[in-house]
């Protein structure tokens, strides 16, 4: 074992069981649900998120007040041999963004996949609800996971379990979405672990804290660098892998779409973060983080500009995914020191890591409200929106105010997220990311605006909604679009950023 | 050259064969056995790096050896996936395709056998 950093991984720090709690509750919920049948899958699953709530709340409430991380040894073994978990800030936040989306999600799709009185139990709902929380336990395995071959297991977990939510109502379109999606995953996770395989060739650990200390920039180091990233970036749909995206999360049920966009894509930029920043800062260049920041600029202004252009509302949505999933990487370049050779922990992440969470809440609140909006028009045609505002005020709001996040106006969380990346941009004087961001926040708000325009237009007769909509479903929509702007607000509050400096060894 | 080194040449073509075959072959049921391929190539690549470290009566590291049955069980689950998708898809729109506008291949054909 060498290097400083092998110290503070080879012990369980107290409360380090709590780590093991996050994965354990998951898979016991699961075999709760298969063993109760489609007719209790939904109650067992509700019933167990309010222990996945307090497991990532007491993970929380250690990791992010001193910044220390919770670290627990699988079986007490000490790595190389042995496996660790590891939850640090990062995870921290991200363990709770995935808690309140899953939970918001659960209580949303209760009225679609929940038990309905006197009639059998369906297949569909069973599939639901454990999938939905094999989505959760997935994302927890990831945000902890200190082992890259762990980590792998963790992406095609995450895969098994999005892949079927695209095709859960069974229809050739979905269907074919669904194994577009499968495919390039597929490749992505494979392309990954040839990275990892190669990276264990030439260090002889897969674990997070050890590689860091013996990777070197060489050759073996670059290969496996490029593997493993393009691997997750067409995981994540980073322009232009983006091509499974807009079907797959147009195509899967409302709650489905928000737990995919807001998180599935995450997981693998998640693990992005992981491997530039902790496993091999010194690796990268000026020039290749100016490329992956291009990538994330055409992104921006592609996906943008095909959102303007879509008949439908949740292909709209979708490609404003495929947008602001290019905002995730301008981060790379704003967070490169020049004078060390070192991607930098600092403004520029916690800009991006903000995008995450905000992007997150504000995408599930928009695809929420958009599922309600289809349920009551029977069509989710934009030029046929007209009146809508009317007859579902609290929907159309909650779509505004997760607009509001996406295009970044204050005070919402995209707006201190893409303040953040602006100022980074201007403060190492790479002025043309602040343009891009400029441009892109135009756009939206371009594709923001068309919506809302043709929502609050008067119809020419008032709407008479197909299918009564739940008041309590409007406002599990508005809650996660209010979770979004009030992001902003905690940021810009007396409560100070915690510093998202990742700790390399 | 030694057999290690041979082995991890033939998963390195392996892999460049696989990874030529998932990219341009447009059937998906191709696709899958290229994927499949290209997996194969990785544990072959994976096994040469294990004999890499053998050492004493040691006939090679056992680390990648517990990480390739892992990866196998993981391709196995994924590709039984990718099937079962396929033959739902064959099943609801009569295609194996994800090309909307293509011809109806081969397996289509063999549908009413």
């Amino acid at each position: 074992m060498s290097g400083p950093g092998a110290v503070d991984v080879a012990m369980t720090t107290p409360g380090g069981a709590w780590l093991v709690a996050a994965l354990a509750w998951p898979v016991i919920a699961i075999l709760l649900m298969i063993a109760g049948g489609g007719r209790h899958a939904a109650r067992i699953a509700l019933a167990s998120m309010p222990v996945g709530v307090a497991v990532a709340g007491a993970i929380a409430i250690r990791v992010l007040p001193e910044g220390e991380a919770l670290v627990y040894l699988v079986g007490g073994w000490a790595p190389p041999l042995g496996i660790a978990l590891r939850a640090d800030a990062l995870s921290a936040v991200m363990m709770l963004t995935t808690a309140i989306v899953i939970c918001g999600a659960g209580l949303y799709a209760y009225a679609d996949f929940g038990p309905k009185s006197g009639k059998p139990e369906t297949r569909v709902s069973l599939v639901f609800w454990t999938l939905l929380i094999a989505v959760w336990g997935a994302m927890n395995l990831i945000v902890t996971g200190h082992d890259l071959f762990n980590l792998y297991v963790a992406l095609e977990l995450l895969t098994f379990a999005a892949v079927p939510l695209v095709s859960l109502d069974g229809r050739a379109a979905t269907l074919s979405a669904a194994l577009r999606y499968l495919m390039f995953a597929l490749l992505g996770s494979v392309l990954y672990l040839l990275g990892a395989v190669l990276l264990y060739g030439a260090y002889g650990t897969l674990d997070i804290t050890l590689l860091a200390a013996r990777v070197q920039p060489e050759p073996a180091a670059w290969v496996a660098a490029a593997l493993m990233t393009a691997g997750l970036l067409a995981k994540t749909a980073l322009f232009p892998l983006h091509l499974w995206l807009p079907p797959a999360h147009a195509g899967a049920p409302p709650a489905a779409s928000a737990v995919l966009s807001a998180l599935v894509v995450k997981g693998s930029f998640f693990l992005v973060i992981r491997l530039w920043f902790e496993v091999m800062p010194a690796l990268w260049s000026f020039s290749a983080t100016q490329l992956i920041a291009a990538l994330g600029a055409a992104a921006i202004l592609y996906g943008s500009v095909l959102a303007l252009r879509q008949e439908r509302l949740k292909l709209l949505i979708a490609y404003s995914t495929v947008a602001q999933i290019g905002y995730l990487f301008l981060m790379f370049p704003l967070a490169f020191d020049p004078a060390t050779a070192q991607l930098q922990g600092g403004v520029a992440l916690t800009g991006g890591l903000l995008q995450t969470v905000s992007h997150a809440f504000a995408k599930a609140g928009m695809f929420m409200a958009a599922g309600l909006i289809a349920t009551a028009l029977g069509h989710d045609r934009v030029a046929d929106l007209a009146g809508v505002a009317r007859a579902l005020p609290i929907s159309v709001f909650a779509f505004g105010l997760a607009g509001l996040s996406l295009v970044g106006l204050p005070p919402s969380g995209g707006f201190v997220a893409k303040w953040l990346l602006l100022s980074a941009a201007v403060s190492t004087g790479q002025w043309w990311w602040a343009a891009v961001l400029v441009i892109g926040g135009l756009l939206t708000g371009g594709y923001v605006m068309l919506v809302l325009i043709r929502a609050m237009s008067a119809a020419a007769a008032p709407i008479v909604p197909l299918k009564p909509v739940a008041r309590s479903r409007e406002g599990v929509a508005l809650a996660m679009s209010l979770c979004a702007v009030l992001l902003g607000l905690l940021a810009l509050g007396p409560i100070e950023l915690p510093a998202f400096a990742v700790t390399t060894p | 050259m030694n057999t290690a080194t041979l082995f991890g040449l033939c998963g390195a073509i392996l892999i460049g064969l696989g990874l030529y075959g998932a990219l341009t072959h447009p059937q998906p049921l191709r696709k899958l056995i290229a994927f499949n391929l290209l997996g194969s190539g990785i544990f072959l690549v994976f096994g040469a790096i294990a004999r890499r470290g053998a050492w004493g009566t040691v006939g090679g590291d056992p680390v990648p050896q517990a990480l390739v049955i892992t990866a196998i069980v993981v391709a196995f689950a994924a590709t039984a996936m990718a099937v079962a998708l396929l033959e739902r898809i064959l099943k609801e729109g009569g295609q194996t395709t994800l090309d909307p506008d293509a011809p109806a291949g081969v397996i289509t054909e063999r549908r009413d056998r």
